[in-house]
């Protein structure tokens, strides 16, 4: 069946502005929407830039705004959308636009540094491995499911007014490690979000969840940050 | 732009950011991908890395060893295979101190599962060896070294592509990369560079490989004079997606499921009585094509049942999460209450650059090294995995050798200086780019792609023989003719997608022809070579590598290398 993809152009070598170019592209309801844009660039413009690897939505190049909302390319099939088959592709909101679809991602990944990810811990390991309960691993478990596709952040208004909050992504995975038995920097990485770049800049609004491609409940992640740091605070006044 | 570091890692999986950390602090290391870090395919790997740890019952590594002599069909060099299986346990307990987060048994040990071609005291019945985090094992490893490598400080190319080796006297001291922001080239200076750019399924339709699989780095290393081993064994997994290739991992057998031809018949029963659906990748591809080529296939097609429906809510939507998505969003199947269409598709290459233990690429059939290039991970063929892989040893295999190839730089780097860089090192690669760039030929890269892929799928997949090798081998030189005559429409320097298409394809066709020509050579069948026209195993005359070099003038030069063989000797594979 024939599908209209409204795609936006920009190349900065080139354009003064952004533009938005029309294309045809005969489709099956079951073809990704990464599928689409590739017949367009395969068969009618091969000049069109757009970032993708793995084609099914682990590796998180594809990131893009489809039809006003924000979707994995390749996680979206032309069936999924009630458009009567027209489509309008973006890049992701937010980020600097390189060209055509393809975003500078380098601030989020700056701010995904700041937060130490990576295990810390004072202890010398043992011969084996660290022993952690499931129950611990299952708490942070939905936080393994990110992608670092970026969707969250570029979604959250939050980020729109504050370009130093943290963002969802970022926090997410503080909080993974802040919930691992094994890290022992637990206080220092509370410590380090309590404030409003970091956990306290969250406002609830529930759109990083909401768009997330991997379903992960990163507002709640975020809100457990906050209760651990309640529980720091009351441990310490109890403390001393 | 010119930069020197004293190692340049082509590759940012899981082998490369695995050497990168052995290279450790005091060393300058460069890391250079043409995808972001974490795009890397590594991430895709789903169902598990293999170690004989015993957390969940009796296991030792000399039955992995076994399993994985037996999986190869006796191909894999036992030296290496030994290394890798009584090096496995240290690796898990290396991630895990280094934070991956491993699903837990009740104790709070790693949990283990089943997993294909596993088995306790040499074939005696399944063994749960396969070591997980859900059905995302290669993500949360891939994030875990490289947030690791952040932390060290290690310098990353992000999406640079890699066009050339600087070679000289024999020797490599750098490479060529193409910035895809800014189209530049940059010459990297280096006393070694590691090869870990991972595989090549993009030459086949059907794959679950990722876009970027195209197999540059072994046909660049190919080109400037190291061997390609072992390349017509091809895995073809066998519970791809129908239609769409995307992986459904084998742990999902590991935890119970089961495959069903269209009368509903477990039918693996009859194929391997002992361990049944869990028989390893080439003998389960080749029994659901024996099933539908019986007519047995779902409603008369090319494709069977994957029944996970009796594991429950619970284990697929926490253990086996990632596939029960895929399965939702790409088949539109719940597989809580229905079975997957699942059918055979490309998943992982065996063969590659000629590697030693310690990743030092070798020029010939005695090992002699190619000075300052190593390589490792699928890239490479070192060969613990012989005629076909098992399942949860891919992990295993990139990070014990992307380990070892990390510390045998680090001893060479302090043995050499830096050797100075030939006159104008970017000349081959700008010449490249400008040919295709300026050419006004009447071929576009996007049909040749397609046709490569369809021939190789039709005739240089599971099955094979003779005369439809030899039309494939004459359909790639077509090809490789058609690839001469290639132009580029877009001529701007900005993530140019189209450029990158083309010479990934170059890489593609080179890579198809080895496959062919190697698998026209070896007339006996062998785990995942199976020729109709020759049956039968054949030890007296194939217990040998086949070893292809490059020559301008003459095509692909075949030679072999011995097998190397210590505790089991070549027994029929029985399961």
């Amino acid at each position: 069946m024939k599908c209209t993809f409204i795609v936006y152009r920009f190349d900065p070598a080139v354009d003064k502005e952004p533009r938005y170019q029309e294309y045809m592209v005969e489709a099956e309801p079951t073809d990704k929407i990464l599928d689409c844009l590739n017949k367009i660039r395969w068969e009618q413009d091969p000049t069109l830039s757009y970032r993708y690897s793995c084609a099914h939505g682990i590796c998180g190049s594809d990131a893009l705004m489809i039809n006003g909302r924000i979707e994995l390319a390749c996680q979206k099939l032309v069936r999924d959308f009630k458009t009567a088959n027209n489509f309008v592709i973006e890049p992701l909101p937010l980020f600097k636009v390189i060209k055509d679809l393809v975003v500078d991602m380098n601030p989020f990944f700056e701010k995904h540094r700041t937060v130490r990810p990576y295990l810390i811990s004072d202890e010398d390991p043992p011969e084996k491995e660290w022993l952690q309960d499931p129950e611990n691993q299952k708490f942070f478990e939905p936080a393994l499911a990110c992608i670092l596709c970026g969707s969250c952040t570029a979604a959250c208004p939050i980020n729109r007014s504050n370009d130093k909050y943290l963002g969802p992504a970022a926090l997410l995975r503080g909080f993974r490690y802040v919930a691992d038995s094994r890290d022992t920097a637990t206080g220092s990485r509370l410590a380090q979000l309590d404030n409003e770049d970091g956990a306290w800049g969250c406002k609830s609004m529930w759109w990083c969840t909401d768009v997330c491609p991997k379903s992960i409940p990163l507002t709640k992640s975020i809100a457990q940050i906050k209760r651990l740091i309640k529980e720091e605070e009351k441990r310490k006044t109890a403390g001393s | 732009m010119k930069h020197q570091f004293d190692v340049i890692i082509v590759g940012a999986g899981l082998a490369g950011l695995r050497a990168a950390i052995e290279l450790g602090e005091d060393t300058s290391v460069a890391v250079l991908s043409k995808v972001f870090a974490t795009r890397s395919h590594s991430g895709a790997a789903q169902g598990g890395i293999g170690a004989a740890l015993g957390n969940e019952e009796e296991d030792n590594w000399e039955w992995h060893m076994f399993d994985t002599v037996k999986g190869s069909d006796y191909l894999g060099d036992q030296d290496a295979i030994e290394i890798l299986a009584r090096d496995a346990p240290r690796t898990i307990y290396e991630l895990e101190h280094l934070g991956v987060p491993f699903n837990r048994t009740p104790e709070g040990k790693i949990a283990q599962r089943a997993f294909g071609g596993h088995t306790r005291n040499f074939g005696e019945a399944l063994v749960k060896r396969a070591c997980f985090a859900a059905d995302r094992t290669g993500r949360v490893i891939l994030d875990t070294l490289w947030e690791k490598c952040l932390q060290g400080g290690i310098r990353f190319f992000d999406e640079f592509q890699l066009m050339s080796l600087i070679v000289s006297e024999g020797q490599c001291h750098g490479v060529i990369v193409y910035e895809l922001a800014s189209g530049k080239l940059h010459t990297l200076h280096s006393k070694a560079v590691l090869l870990a750019t991972g595989g090549y399924g993009k030459v086949y339709k059907t794959t679950s490989n990722a876009f970027a699989s195209t197999g540059d780095g072994l046909a660049i290393a190919f080109r400037a004079g190291a061997p390609l081993e072992d390349m017509e064994f091809v895995q073809f997994h066998p519970t791809g997606i129908y239609k769409l290739g995307i992986l459904i991992s084998e742990a999902a057998r590991g935890e119970g499921g089961v495959l069903r031809n269209n009368e509903g018949k477990r039918f693996m029963e009859l194929y391997a009585p002992v361990i049944k659906d869990l028989a390893p990748r080439d003998m389960v591809s080749r029994c659901i094509l024996e099933e539908v080529r019986a007519g047995r296939g779902i409603d008369g097609k090319d494709y069977v049942h994957l029944d996970l429906t009796h594991l429950g809510e619970e284990v697929l939507n926490t253990k086996l999460a990632e596939i029960t998505g895929f399965a939702r969003t790409y088949s539109g199947v719940e597989p809580i209450t229905e079975p997957i269409p699942v059918q055979p598709t490309c998943h992982y290459m065996m063969g590659g650059i000629a590697a030693d233990a310690d990743g030092k690429v070798i020029t010939d059939s005695e090992g002699t090294p190619f000075p300052g290039l190593y390589a490792a991970g699928e890239c490479a063929c070192v060969s613990v995995h012989g005629a076909n892989r098992l399942g949860c040893n891919s992990l295993l295999d990139i990070l014990v050798f992307g380990r070892r190839a990390g510390k045998e730089m680090r001893r060479y780097i302090h043995t050499v200086g830096f050797s100075p860089l030939p006159a104008n090192p970017e000349k081959e690669a700008a010449a490249k780019i400008a040919t295709l760039m300026e050419s006004n030929g009447n071929e576009t890269g996007g049909p040749i792609r397609e046709e490569l892929q369809e021939v190789m799928m039709d005739k240089v997949s599971v099955f094979r023989n003779r005369s439809g090798l030899t039309e494939a081998l004459e359909k790639v030189r077509e090809l490789k003719g058609r690839y001469q005559k290639i132009a580029i429409q877009d001529k701007g320097n900005c993530f140019n997608r189209d450029l990158l298409d083309a010479i990934e394809l170059d890489y593609m066709l080179d890579l198809a022809e080895v496959i062919t020509l190697g698998a026209l050579a070896r007339e006996e069948s062998r785990g995942a070579h199976s020729r109709e026209d020759f049956p039968d195993r054949d030890d007296q005359k194939w217990l040998v590598h086949t070893m292809f070099r490059y020559s301008k003038e003459e095509g692909p030069q075949v030679f072999f290398k011995p097998v190397t063989i210590t505790r089991f000797q070549p027994k029929e594979r029985k399961y």
